[in-house]
């Protein structure tokens, strides 16, 4: 059995590349059986793990909301809740959010064949994952200076397990979106290859919906 | 641009209504900002027994948004949303089994309930 691979790039403007992730033409020279769904399996394998990742950001948050108050019977120091500085989080917050429009504006971009605006709407939206990630380093050292360490009680163990997390889901984010951006340079992936972009976004926007409801749930509700 | 139209694979006229304009997405993030706005004005301002409830709200609607919209959900194969709600709903789940410990097990084996045991 031949083994399934992509398009060469020279193809990629004879195809409609809004329906290339989902089309028969891909496959046709090669003994792969057809997809069932006809569904990309990429985009669903993304979507499962997705799904996945809710249970555990469900556990981190319900672990937090379980100790957020208490510090323990040796231990004492402030919890985490006492120390938040709401407009410096709710700037980041501003800041994640507009990084899901700049994700959304780089997919519709390549769908539509414009590769350089893909690339400048990428970078934007891996700098903009940086800032917010300088803002919770910040944030994570204000505390620390407060003397609020990761060990210090039960209640900041839980905050910074759960909001470090979240930060390492960013992280891996703006490695992805790097990635992608210079794959796109070198020519590796075209327009032909929208649906990978449009993968990755996914990825991004659900750190933007974990951070929607750690930013209410964590921050706001008192 | 060439259009595929000899498909053998179901489902994929589906995929050609695929999303907003570029437009229709910038008017999405400009109500989500407005909503966060919201959001963070109950910290400044007090709005009683209503602030839970609305902050709830608040987080629901731009979750839907964000899922419908910038991830496509309302516009791609619902076998997406299905994988997507399982998780979802198994998170509930989740939520629910800590929510009965804040109700039924404060007191677990004469543990004072304030500190950790």
């Amino acid at each position: 059995m031949k083994a399934r691979r992509r398009l060469p790039l020279d193809n990629a403007t004879e195809v409609n590349t809004s329906q290339l992730a989902y089309g028969p033409t891909e496959w046709d020279d090669y003994d792969v059986p057809p997809l069932t769904t006809g569904l990309s399996n990429e985009k669903m394998t993304m979507w499962a793990f997705l799904g996945s990742d809710c249970l555990l950001f469900a556990a981190l948050i319900s672990t937090y909301l379980l100790l957020r108050n208490r510090v323990g019977p040796d231990t004492d120091g402030s919890t985490a809740a006492e120390l938040f500085d709401i407009p410096f989080t709710s700037v980041s917050s501003f800041v994640l959010l507009m990084s899901s429009l700049t994700m959304v504006l780089a997919v519709t971009s390549i769908g539509r064949g414009e590769i350089e605006r893909c690339k400048m709407w990428l970078l934007t939206t891996a700098t903009l994952g940086a800032v917010f990630i300088a803002g919770q380093v910040y944030e994570f050292t204000g505390f620390y200076r407060e003397g609020l360490g990761f060990t210090t009680n039960i209640s900041s163990s839980a905050f910074f397990t759960l909001t470090g997390f979240h930060g390492v889901h960013v992280s891996l984010g703006i490695i992805m979106l790097v990635t992608l951006w210079s794959l796109i340079s070198r020519g590796n992936i075209g327009a032909e290859r929208a649906e990978t972009v449009e993968i990755i976004g996914l990825y991004w926007h659900f750190v933007d919906i974990v951070w929607i409801v750690i930013f209410a749930v964590v921050y706001l509700i008192p | 641009m060439n259009v595929i139209t000899d498909s053998h694979v179901e489902g994929t006229v589906e995929h050609e209504d695929h999303g907003l304009s570029d437009l229709g997405y910038i008017k999405i993030a400009l109500l989500l900002a407005v909503l966060t706005a919201i959001e963070v004005l109950t910290y400044f301002v007090d709005f009683g027994v209503l602030e839970v409830p609305s902050l709830l709200i608040l987080m629901v609607v731009k979750f839907q948004i964000v899922i419908s919209y910038f991830m496509h959900l309302k516009f791609d194969s619902k076998i997406f949303s299905y994988l997507f709600i399982t998780g979802l709903v198994l998170a509930v789940v989740v939520f629910a089994a800590m929510a009965t410990s804040l109700v039924f097990w404060t007191d677990p084996a004469g543990c004072d309930a304030g500190r950790f045991c």
